[in-house]
């Protein structure tokens, strides 16, 4: 298969990026996309060039590593997927491609696609976690948890951190990971004694980074590549609610 | 005491092995708190290993700094276990034990394991199980509310905890949130994107580890009063596997060539069930968790006609009768069946494909047929249990496995071999101590599925909290500064060597050395080893060097984000790494588990170890790029277990 590239080129964060184009000849259809670019760099590099620079690591769909916006879309259109795990069987041959960068204030770029999302690391150190002092733990069997309790919890632990719903959202919100990571602890037994400190410090953080307010677009959900319900930024404002009434009132 | 003498003391604890942790734990020498406050560890690797290991030091008090290459501590690649980890709970009432756990680790071993590392790491076991419910790691649960098991290749019980097929992602984000924690507090500076090119040593001590940040490309200095490695596995020397695309053995080879020993390079495991190779512009090979074998049933064509038939789309799967299938592995071990270990099940199929009878298209796949077990439970069943692999496999093969077979075929996976450690996880090197995958300790030459997990976590949750002490009480804190000479001249190295690269400028991409590099020891030191063929390697694999040195061209400059520089300097250490690697696999004239000797194999071709002469650990000493390195032998003494064929019949 043959593709026109269109690709977002910035050499470092304070140059001045811009659209370059590529052609992406005798891509064998079983390629992933990252493949696809494997082998229109290794042209780039044999041409004496830099080659375009994209984050990756596990090309399973499971580190959040890769990014990409893909035809406006990130991860590409395709549900469910991340950019590693898009083929390009999914593509008609002599397509225009275009690759860009996740887009966001709180996200800087480093270089060409590559981007900064150390905000979100941010974001968990706040107050994302269950303080458990190692060795400290009952056993594991002393706390039932409902299989649907669990199971709930377990929906919004699937996410990978990526940040394609930042990248989706106009406002750059980060409302459905944080969603995400609140419904993963508030509604554990285990998460209850640090429920409120956990959801203020976290929307805080989260304000702090610069990341914008959500407007229920829901744009954050339709790009998940792990189907994360948008229910959980329901749930993030009703955990806020009560915390901020709950530190008003003490 | 389990050492030969000369240089490898393995310092396990007297006593019998069921008592020895006890033992260590009641005598080990402790630091007051006081005083924790003022040693430094370095951690470099946020895996299960290191970012239990930086989290928890950090909560006892020690300062911590810790590394990653990628963007995040939460991407590293234990992420990407799928399957499970293994606690000897007995929550299942099946019989399960400590003991039970630790025989069945040893037995997988194939009998190259150090005794009193298994049963500790079986006693470890359940206390990992606590701490991650506790952290909120969502393990399946049943409808009373308590937690599922199930069990995994080569065990006869259910000791298996797991979260759909993301156990590794959740137990890695359980372990990540703990560090994140500890970031927050101030007791662990964490440095992403920031890899560590070389190991300092101060006066024979490991005290300090040099890198670079991959963003900036600036060189910096680190010291600490220890240094832990917990970078991971070295199965990317066969360029393609299941691994992560970064991962790498730099930063053990760096310490290997400060005079760290590595030990049973030679054991990698070669996984039964991955998705089939399809072409060469591929990057990695996909893992489909073996927990499909519980349901799954492999099978290729009884007659090589058949075989052909279906490779070359004349026929498919529903046309061979059952009478003209082929279940190998139930036909060779009835008890186990498909759930026979690893090496075993990986090494029948290349069997069956070698005779002509694989079923994809390269002729380089077997089937895992689901059709039964769809019958027997119905599709739903079948879809709430592996739901989500079927749906990866679709959509990489484009085929839908409720309909055909999967094709699977084995690839490279884990890495059994790794640094030398003794009992207390030290390298031969003072100050050095190694956990997870980068050491060697546990495994022996086979693993068992999912002990991998159990592994990292029990070294850096349990077992370096409790040993580490025992170097560090020696220690004057605070008495390394980066301004040391040993700084100055480790850091002139790295930059030479950095310099070198880039000036090179050559006319061959990194990528196609690392790929000419993998297929050579895929070929000769893969699945099936013999003394031709690693001779042979090891005379190409000095060409492979003197190429790669004169004719790799990296673009761009060292000072920013350059990817092809970084693949630079992890491929040349492969090349290096592979020669040690081939030496192992030479000199171990046996086989046993993920080392196959084909020259040492029994009538029915089962692996056939020599217990006389090789039970024993292989610790090489790297002596110059291209020389031979000099062994040092751990003599393996088993107390509690007695040595047996293993037999999966
Ligand atoms: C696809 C797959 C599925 C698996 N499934 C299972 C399973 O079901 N059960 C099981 O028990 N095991 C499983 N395993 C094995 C298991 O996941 C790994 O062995 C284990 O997670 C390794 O953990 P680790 O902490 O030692 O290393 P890793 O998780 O690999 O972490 C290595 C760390 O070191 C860092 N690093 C490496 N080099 C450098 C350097 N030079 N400088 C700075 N940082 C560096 C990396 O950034 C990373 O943070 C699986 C493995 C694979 C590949
Ligand atoms: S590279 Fe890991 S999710 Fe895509």
């Amino acid at each position: 298969m043959n593709f026109t590239l269109k690709v977002w080129r910035q050499p470092n964060p304070s140059a001045e990026g811009k659209i370059e184009v590529y052609e992406a000849k005798d891509i064998p259809s079983e390629a992933s996309f990252l493949e696809m670019l494997d082998i229109v760099n290794t042209d780039i590099i044999d041409s004496g060039s830099d080659p375009i620079h994209f984050d990756h690591d596990c090309r399973e769909g499971i580190c959040g590593m890769c990014s990409l916006t893909i035809n406006g879309v990130p991860h590409g259109k395709e549900n469910a997927v991340t950019t590693c795990q898009l083929h390009m069987r999914k593509f008609r041959d002599g397509d225009t491609i275009f690759i860009e960068p996740f887009r966001a204030m709180a996200f800087p770029i480093v270089k060409d696609l590559v981007v900064d999302r150390s905000s979100f690391d941010r974001i968990i150190a706040s107050g994302g976690y269950i303080s458990v002092r190692t060795g400290s733990a009952v056993d594991a069997n002393a706390i039932p948890i409902a299989k649907p309790d669990a199971d709930d919890a377990f929906d919004a632990a699937a996410c990978i951190g990526c940040g394609a719903c930042v990248a989706a959202c106009k406002n750059a919100s980060a409302m459905l990971f944080v969603g995400a990571k609140a419904a993963h602890l508030n509604h554990l037994p285990q998460g209850q004694p640090e429920k409120d400190s956990r959801t203020l410090a976290m929307v805080r953080t989260m304000d702090a980074e610069g990341f914008g307010n959500c407007t229920n677009q829901y744009e954050c959900e339709a790009v998940c590549p792990k189907t994360i319900s948008a229910d959980v930024i329901a749930k993030l404002n009703r955990d806020y609610a009560v915390a901020a009434v709950k530190e008003a009132v003490s | 005491m389990s050492s030969n003498g000369d240089t490898l003391d393995s310092k396990i604890p007297a006593g019998p092995v069921a008592d020895k942790w006890t033992n260590f734990k009641d005598k080990a020498k402790l630091i007051n708190p006081a005083n924790k406050r003022k040693f430094s560890v370095i951690v470099v690797g946020s895996g299960l290993a290191g970012g239990s290991a930086a989290a928890t030091l950090s909560e006892l008090g020690y300062q911590v700094k810790c590394f990653c290459y990628q963007d995040s501590p939460r991407r590293a690649h234990s992420i990407a276990a799928q399957g499970g980890i293994n606690g000897a709970k007995n929550y299942q009432n099946d019989g399960d034990s400590v003991h039970r756990l630790f025989y069945d680790t040893i037995k997988g071993g194939d009998f190259r394991s150090r005794e009193a590392n298994v049963h500790r790491l079986a006693e470890c076991s359940v206390n990992i199980i606590d701490q991650c419910v506790a952290q909120g790691v969502p393990f399946a649960r049943e409808y009373g509310g308590l937690l599922a098991n199930r069990s995994f290749g080569g065990a006869q019980v259910s000791r298996t905890f797991y979260a759909r097929g993301q156990t590794g992602q959740q137990l890695l984000i359980g372990c990540y949130q703990a560090l994140e924690k500890e970031i927050d507090s101030g007791g662990v500076e964490m440095f992403t994107r920031t890899e560590m090119l070389d190991l300092v040593l101060v006066n024979d001590h490991a005290k300090g580890i040099i890198v670079r940040d991959l963003k900036t490309g600036e060189i910096s200095r680190h010291a600490a009063d220890a240094v832990i490695l917990a970078t991971g596995g070295y199965g990317n020397v066969f360029y393609l596997s299941t691994n992560a695309m970064g991962c790498n053995v730099m930063a053990s080879f760096r310490a290997c060539k400060r005079g760290a020993y590595m030990a049973n390079p030679c054991y990698t495991q070669i996984h039964p069930t991955c998705i089939p190779v399809s072409g060469d512009y591929q990057s990695k090979l996909t893992l489909m968790s073996e927990s499909l074998r519980n349901d799954g049933r492999i099978w290729v064509p009884k007659t090589k006609e058949d075989a052909a038939a279906i490779r070359e789309g004349k026929k498919t799967a529903v046309d061979i009768a059952e009478d003209d299938r082929d279940y190998y592995l139930e036909r060779k071990y009835p008890s186990f069946g498909n759930l026979a270990p690893r090496d075993i099940s990986s090494r029948s199929a290349k069997e069956a494909c070698d005779e002509g009878r694989g079923v994809s298209t390269t002729g380089l796949g077997v089937f895992l047929d689901f059709s039964d077990a769809i019958e027997r439970l119905g599709e739903d069943t079948i879809r709430a249990r592996y739901g989500n692999l079927f749906q990866m496999y679709e959509k990489i093969s484009g085929e839908n496995p409720y309909q055909v077979p999967m094709k699977i075929y084995p690839a490279v996976h884990y890495t059994m071999g790794g640094l030398w450690v003794d009992y207390n996880l030290m390298s031969n090197l003072k100050g050095l101590h190694v956990l997870g995958e980068a050491n060697f300790s546990d495994h022996g030459a086979n693993r068992l599925g999912a002990s991998a997990l159990m592994q990292g976590l029990a070294d850096g949750y349990f077992v370096i909290p409790a040993t580490l002490p025992v170097y560090l009480a020696e220690e004057t804190p605070g008495t390394i500064t980066t301004d040391m000479p040993e700084f100055d001249a480790a850091e002139k190295d790295v930059t030479d060597r950095i310099e070198k690269l880039m000036n090179i400028k050559g006319s061959r991409s990194v990528d196609s050395f690392h790929r000419e590099l993998g297929l050579l020891v895929w070929d000769k030191c893969g699945m099936e080893r013999t003394e031709e063929g690693l001779k042979e390697a090891l005379e190409k694999i000095p060409a492979i060097r003197k190429a790669f040195w004169e004719d790799v061209r990296i673009p761009g400059t060292a000072d920013g984000l350059n990817m092809e520089l970084e693949k630079a300097g992890r491929v040349a250490d492969f090349i290096d790494f592979a020669e040690v690697m081939c030496h192992d696999a030479l000199d171990r004239e046996e086989s046993c588990g993920g080392h196959f000797r084909a020259e040492h194999q029994f009538d029915d071709g089962e692996a056939k170890r020599h217990d006389d002469e090789f039970t024993y650990v292989s610790a090489w000493e790297h002596a110059g790029a291209g020389e031979k390195p000099i062994l040092h032998k751990e003599m393996l003494e088993f107390e509690s277990v007695e040595l047996s064929v293993r037999s999966y019949k």
